[in-house]
Order: structure tokens, then C-alpha cells, then sequence
């Protein structure tokens, strides 16, 4: 009988990997408006070719967020609160709080009417589909 | 919005620990603020993805332990293409003045991915304000 011996944190681990090596990644090349901007982003791609866009900003309130489309590009902005009330006395101070600009452009054309976005937990989660123009089509052979 | 400051991305450090968890996966460090008001040391960590229930929050021997874990299972699916930041779980410790918060007040608050930690101080540390006579 075969060991099933399946390790639970391979998976992670090969995403953890996979993620490292995709920074690398010529992907956006200089579409996007450089690197070291906030808010970090990470794209992936999703088994039916459409993409995913999970953007990290713990601390920026859904309100507080601006998202517009066009064409393939995505422009996020926002402000992103750090407040410690009144007359409190600091004694680490790790978070930066300001606004916000950031354009993302995709290599694809993308369905601007069907895009969505999740903001929950300080994720912002875009789901971006691709144009049906975009999408490979499979060429019969005669 | 030239005169505005661009706000930049913090590089997420990694926990390192003097011992190894049993656990082999990788562990950030939640970038933190902590503050005193009157009544209270308020500790603000930044865990994106760390939903309630994953949250974990402990006081032993003085020391506290915060440790978040995000859920993979959302990510199984999904091909990276560009990345910018890198996932994993959560994990903080600070060590307290010894008895000065009341533990079993504490409240833990989440929001946005914001912890907001509240330790109620210990009656005998709350400052004293002395009466000239």
C-alpha cells in the first residue's frame, strides 16, 4: 500500500516559491507606474485565462477607496488613515498613513463591464476578465 | 498632488525566531504602532488577510503574542503572473512590564486588517496626579 503522505504546506510552499520568482517577471514591464509604489499588487492568473488583481492595504476603509477603469487600465487611489486620537504618547510608530495614486495597465484588453472588486480584511481583490476580443480562440485543422 | 508625500510600500519583514516552529511556513512581522493613552497601552498591528477567527491573541509570562493566519486556500487555484509582495502568516511578540495591564480586561478589535489591541493599565501603574497643598 502506497504511503499517502500528502504534506499540507507543499502547496503553500510552491506558491511561496513561485511568488519569489515572479519578481523577476517582465510582465507589466513599464506599463505600471513603477515599483516600491503603494499599494503593492499581485497579479495571478486564474484557470479560465481571466486575471486576478489582489492588491494589499490593510488600513484603507472601502469608503476611503477610488477605483476607475478604462480600456486596460485600472487607476487605484485612496487615502489610508493612521490615526492615534487624542493625546496619546507614542512608543513605536511602524505605520505610515497618506494618499494614494497608483495606474496598473495590463498587457490584455479587459471587459470593463465585468470587472469586480472585494475589499475586505485590508484585500483589495479585483477580478479582471478578459475581452472576449482578447481571448484565444482554438483554430481547427483541416 | 505634488506637494502631497507618495505613500510607499513597506518591505514586510520576516519573523526570526531563536527557535524553529514546527511549522515551516513563512511568518511575517505585522508592521505595528504602539501608543499610552490614560487608561490604556494601545497596540495597532497591520495583518491584510487575517480574518477574526484567525487571530490569535495571548499573554504568557508577560510577553505578548499576537499571531495571525491568513487563509491559502483562496490562492490554490491562482497562477502568478506579477508579484509584488509575498504571503504568508502573521506573528508578534513584545514583552509588558510585568503585571502592569489588567489581562482580563483586554479588548481586540479588527478592522481593514487592522488589529487594534486595547490593555487596560493596571490600577497600581495609572498615573497619579498629585494635589499641591
Amino acid at each position: 500500500m502506497a504511503l499517502a503522505f500528502a504534506d499540507p504546506f507543499d502547496a503553500l510552499f510552491r506558491f511561496q516559491r513561485a511568488l519569489d520568482q515572479q519578481l523577476e517577471s517582465g510582465w507589466l514591464e513599464d506599463l505600471t507606474t513603477g515599483r516600491g509604489a503603494f499599494p503593492p499588487i499581485n497579479v495571478f492568473q486564474q484557470q479560465g485565462s481571466d486575471f486576478v488583481a489582489i492588491i494589499e492595504m490593510p488600513g484603507v476603509s472601502k469608503d476611503a477607496l477610488r477605483l476607475e477603469v478604462r480600456g486596460d487600465t485600472i487607476r487605484i487611489s485612496g487615502t489610508k488613515m493612521v490615526d492615534y486620537g487624542g493625546n496619546a504618547s507614542m512608543h513605536r510608530r511602524e505605520r505610515v498613513g497618506g494618499s494614494f495614486d497608483r495606474t496598473i495597465s495590463l498587457p490584455v484588453q479587459l471587459d470593463p463591464n465585468r470587472i469586480t472588486a472585494e475589499c475586505r480584511d485590508g484585500i483589495l481583490v479585483l477580478s479582471l476578465p478578459r475581452a472576449e476580443s482578447d481571448k484565444p480562440k482554438a483554430i481547427k485543422v483541416s | 498632488m505634488a506637494s502631497a508625500q507618495e505613500l510607499e510600500v513597506q518591505q514586510k519583514r520576516a519573523l526570526e525566531k531563536k527557535d524553529e516552529a514546527t511549522v515551516p511556513a513563512r511568518i511575517y512581522l505585522p508592521t505595528t504602532d504602539i501608543f499610552e493613552t490614560e487608561n490604556a497601552l494601545m497596540v495597532v498591528m497591520e495583518m491584510p488577510g487575517v480574518v477574526n477567527e484567525h487571530a490569535d491573541i495571548t499573554i504568557e509570562d508577560n510577553v505578548l503574542t499576537v499571531t495571525g493566519r491568513i487563509d491559502f486556500s483562496k490562492y490554490e487555484k491562482l497562477q502568478p503572473v506579477y508579484t509584488e509582495y509575498n504571503i504568508g502568516h502573521f506573528q508578534r511578540s513584545f514583552s509588558l512590564a510585568p503585571s502592569s495591564i489588567d489581562e482580563h480586561r483586554i479588548t481586540a478589535e479588527m478592522k481593514d486588517g487592522v488589529l487594534t489591541l486595547t490593555l487596560p493599565k493596571a490600577e497600581r501603574v495609572k498615573a497619579r496626579k498629585i494635589e499641591l497643598k
